[in-house]
């Protein structure tokens, strides 16, 4: 076992794990905050991206340890006093999500799209995407929220 | 719309459910965790065809934290029946299909990669998987057949003593003396061989089974991403254990997905539910995505030669078509009726065509079972009929959009008999075809095409006129047919005694948005808003009874039943309202909320007379208390949605990369409810379509019969630059035989898609591909035609 030790969310966490368990583990059955996902093995779905320190971060990839003392932010931290965050209106507002299991990832996904490049195109987001996938929606809607989003986010 | 409430039917509400959802706040069945929970690990089959001749089950036993190891001896001994097929379809010569045994657990031969062999149950998932890494396994490795044209050669390795050949069924459809008939006669015969891909759902949350018993009161608990739980629950208990069903409960909280893959019932339900029995313990098991890509049901694996009749002009005269239907391993729990009754009972399409014949030859290979996914056996239909359609207009040198008027089904002739048993609701198929070549442009395609020629690009535009047929129904009919269920659906409408509705229905919501549409149905019916209107689904505990989610059938039979308990609650009211207002029941009036006395200003809102249901102090005195009503609806038709779609795509002969330059649906559903959800559906169902056109395909190998695709790294998936805007439009003629005059719309998209996206591109291509048009098959495709290009 090792003590892992992190901020999560904005509160202080620690608890001693396996030394090979994976972010996602230690904050989806450690920490119990399930609404970071987990659809595939092989880094590819995008169900359970996190902000890593910042970065967006596909949390079935890195190890918990890797993320020693950083600052992380899951879905559940996104909303501020009750206030949604301009992605979470956007995708509720374009119908940009289904069944809403790929949603968490891809909604922190699209958070670290906009923040790297305000001004982002159509294309952009696009393209931008390829690491989550949606079976639901075919993307129509999800395009729409973003660059919704993104003009609220102040691009 | 309700003008009081704003929020009923016709309106894009925003959906309730999404806070939960986009606040991480959804409770999928792998959130749930149980107090003592113990873990199952699926020890696997790595050989599609194997004996198994001894399990060494000792030093995974032997490990700490494991509870158990189990294999298909216990299941036997316990007497754990088998998995069922729910469907008995008749062949040829009379005799029902052959449903060999499927035991949940292997017992002596693995028939497929990835079949269940050993299960062993720890204190935690780790423990389990390094555990079953210890279990050996002695198999004797079986030659295998992968394909489903090579199972049925005579020296071919045969899965099972009870199907003889391989041989599932062999069935016919239609009549052939007439279909030959049409043939003799026919100036043009266009013919076809065609093969629909086998495509893997995948949706984005995978499997999850949690079985938990209860001793106080005998109860066994499945927790389940299933998308019909009381389907779930009898086949467990009439079929599996032999447990009354007041003694099981389903319970299918947010499901992330389904796609049909998740209506049946899979093994790990089984074993996860036995296992609990047996230990005391809950057990739990979550898929991985490889064991998705091994054990979720397939999809489509059709091998088709096809023939359209024509007259001199272009009338079709008679269509025939026969297939090979892949059941893969075993046949699943609905298999067997998704490439027979689904498919070949709509292949008049939306034409005229007076004679028909299809015969089917469904048949066993080393391959994970093949069952309904997003629409199941019509995608398969709409893809033969279409793509004979439009090869006829190439070869008769016909406009691909006249040849297909000039043989629609005209809107006054509905009802309408096809020669293939099914009696079309209503349509205007001519209507919809319009609209759809108006927003794509259709007269500019030409100058479209030569200017991408001009940059040495490929353009091609490809059509799909598809029908669909959803709310299987009425049960006496599909009773008839083999089923071995019924078709209705249940509602139960409860007015709380301070105005608040709950709605306990037997569909299941797992992306649809039902607990935004149905509660907009109930709004529009009762006059209330929807944020007093909650919508409860996926508990067998909770929901009287229920047939669940799948066909499309979620609001055209579950809807109607809702409005049934509503009118139920309505002619309730009225004789409370009566009493209330000292006047006769037959005077009385509901309309958006209020009970009004006809002709005068005396008037009570639904909420008194709600009230006064439940505290009866002034109340007619033959009346039960209470303001609940409960409804069975079984339609008296299956509902037929139809449209057209239409592709244009410009291919680089390059690369043979394709681009698809616009996409557009015009698709009749008849009255929508909500059309921001109804156009999100057919987003979707496109998707998956150009998937199976252009990426998707399972690829297992010949000779040793491993799944090739058994991950997002080898089966590609539609991601978000493969795919375009989609231009949506819609056209609405009411289905005459259900009270809310909806159709279906969440399998319209996977249905036209692939015929439309292959008509454009081997329109561009000039030669025939089969799916999926992958950049390889396209480039190697797209040499000749720019050879053609240069020498003209």
């Amino acid at each position: 076992m090792a003590t892992v030790s992190m901020t999560v969310n904005g509160n202080k966490v620690s608890r001693d794990v396996e030394p090979r368990t994976l972010l996602v583990q230690y904050i989806r059955e450690h920490l119990e905050l399930t609404g970071t996902h987990v659809g595939c093995d092989t880094s590819q779905c995008g169900a359970c991206v996190v902000h890593v320190d910042g970065q967006s971060v596909k949390s079935c990839t890195i190890l918990a340890a890797q993320a020693e003392g950083s600052q992380v932010t899951t879905i559940e931290g996104l909303a501020k006093d009750g206030k949604l965050h301009p992605m979470q209106e956007a995708f509720r507002e374009h119908h940009a999500l289904q069944c809403g299991f790929c949603t968490p990832g891809m909604i922190m996904s699209a958070i670290d799209l906009v923040e790297k490049n305000p001004k982002l195109t159509e294309e952009d987001i696009r393209h931008g995407l390829e690491g989550n996938l949606c079976r639901c929606t075919g993307y129509h809607n999800i395009v729409k929220a973003i660059a919704a989003a993104a003009k609220t986010m102040g691009g | 719309m309700n003008a009081v409430t704003g929020t009923g039917i016709g309106a894009s509400v925003r959906r309730k459910e999404d806070y939960r959802f986009i606040t991480g706040q959804g409770t999928y069945t792998d959130d749930i965790n149980r107090p003592g929970q113990l873990h199952a690990y699926f020890v696997r089959s790595p050989h599609a065809f194997a004996k198994i001749k001894s399990i060494d089950t000792a030093a995974a036993k032997a490990s700490a934290g494991v509870v158990a190891v189990f294999t298909g001896q216990e299941l036997a001994a316990d007497k754990v029946g088998g998995l069922i097929c729910g469907w008995t379809v008749t062949g040829k010569d009379g005799t029902p299909h052959k449903a060999p045994p499927h035991p949940a657990i292997a017992l002596d031969t693995a028939r497929c990669v990835g079949d269940q062999v050993a299960v062993v149950i720890a204190t935690t998932k780790e423990i389990a998987r390094d555990a079953g890494e210890k279990i050996v396994v002695d198999y004797d490795v079986l030659q295998a057949v992968v394909d489903p044209v090579d199972t049925l050669k005579p020296n071919a390795p045969q899965l099972h003593a009870e199907a003889p050949g391989n041989l599932c069924y062999d069935w016919e459809f239609g009549d052939r003396a007439s279909t030959d008939a049409g043939f003799a006669k026919a100036a043009h015969v266009v013919k076809l061989d065609l093969i629909n891909n086998r495509l893997s759902p995948n949706p984005m949350e995978p499997r999850v089974a949690i079985g938990e018993h209860d001793r106080a009161t005998d109860t066994t608990t499945c927790y389940s991403t299933s998308q019909n739980p009381h389907v779930l629950r009898l086949i467990l208990c009439a079929f599996i254990f032999g447990l009354p069903e007041h003694k099981v409960r389903v319970v299918a909280p947010d499901v992330g997905g389904g796609f049909g893959s998740k209506i049946f019932c899979y093994a790990e339900e089984v074993v996860c539910v036995w296992a609990s029995r047996k230990l005391n313990k809950p057990v739990k098991w979550t898929s991985d995505r490889s064991e998705a890509f091994l054990t979720d049901a397939h999809g489509r694996d059709h091998v088709t030669h096809a023939e359209l009749a024509l007259d001199k002009d272009g009338k079709f005269l008679a269509l025939k078509c026969s297939t090979i239907a892949n059941m893969g391993a075993y046949l699943s729990t609905f298999a067997s009726c998704v490439p027979s009754y689904l498919y070949a009972l709509l292949l008049a399409g939306q034409y005229t065509t007076p004679a028909i014949y299809a015969e089917v030859k469904a048949v066993f290979t080393n391959t994970t079972p093949v069952d309904a996914y997003r629409g199941a056996g019509r995608p398969e239909a709409t893809y033969v009929v279409e793509r004979l359609v439009e090869v006829a207009a190439r070869q008769l040198n016909m406009d691909p959009a006249e040849i297909r008027k000039k043989n629609f089904i005209a809107p006054d002739a509905f009802p309408y008999q096809t020669p293939v048993a099914v009696a079309y609701d209503s349509g205007q198929y001519e209507l919809s075809m319009n609209e759809a070549l108006k927003m794509v442009d259709y007269k500019g395609f030409a100058g479209r095409r030569a200017e991408s020629e001009k940059r040495g690009m490929l353009r091609g535009i490809g059509f799909a006129a598809y029908i669909e047929a959803c709310g299987i129904a009425p049960s006496a009919v599909v009773g008839s047919l083999g089923a071995g269920v019924g078709l209705w659906e249940s509602a139960s409408v409860r007015f709380n005694p301070t105005g608040s509705v709950s709605v306990f229905t037997g569909s299941h919501s797992h992306g649809q948005g039902h607990e935004t549409t149905f509660a907009q149905v109930v709004s529009e019916k009762m006059g209330v808003p929807i944020e007093q209107i909650d919508i409860v689904h996926g508990d067998t505990q909770r929901i009287p009874m229920g047939m669940g989610t799948y066909g499309s059938r979620s609001l055209a039979v579950g809807g109607s039943a809702i409005v049934k308990a509503c009118d139920k609650l309505i002619a309730k009211g009225k004789k409370i309202a009566a009493h209330l207002m000292e006047a006769a029941v037959d005077d009385v009036e509901f309309d958006a909320g209020m009970f009004k006395v006809a002709g005068t200003d005396k008037s009570v809102p639904i909420g008194q007379v709600c009230f006064t249901a439940y505290v009866p102090h002034n109340y007619p005195a033959d009346l039960e208390p209470g303001f609940e009503e409960n409804a069975f609806y079984d339609p008296s038709n299956f509902t037929y949605p139809a449209g057209t779609h239409i592709a244009e795509v410009e291919v680089d002969p390059g690369s043979g990369h394709v681009t698809i330059a616009k996409w557009v649906a015009v698709d009749d559903f008849g009255n929508v409810i909500n059309p921001m959800v109804v156009e999100g559906q057919v987003h979707g169902g496109v998707a998956q379509g150009v998937g199976q056109a252009m990426l998707e395909g399972v690829v297992y190998d010949k000779a040793s019969g491993q799944l090739l695709t058994g991950s997002f790294m080898d089966y590609t998936m539609p991601r978000a630059d493969d795919l375009p805007n989609f231009d949506v439009g819609m056209t609405h003629t009411p289905c005459p035989h259900n009270p809310l005059g909806v159709k279906g719309c969440g399998e319209a998209g996977a249905i036209a898609a692939p015929a439309a996206l292959m008509n454009a591109i081997t329109d561009a291509l000039g030669v025939e591909i089969d799916m999926p048009a992958t950049p390889e098959k396209v480039w190697r495709a797209a040499q000749g035609k720019v050879r053609a290009l240069a020498a003209e």
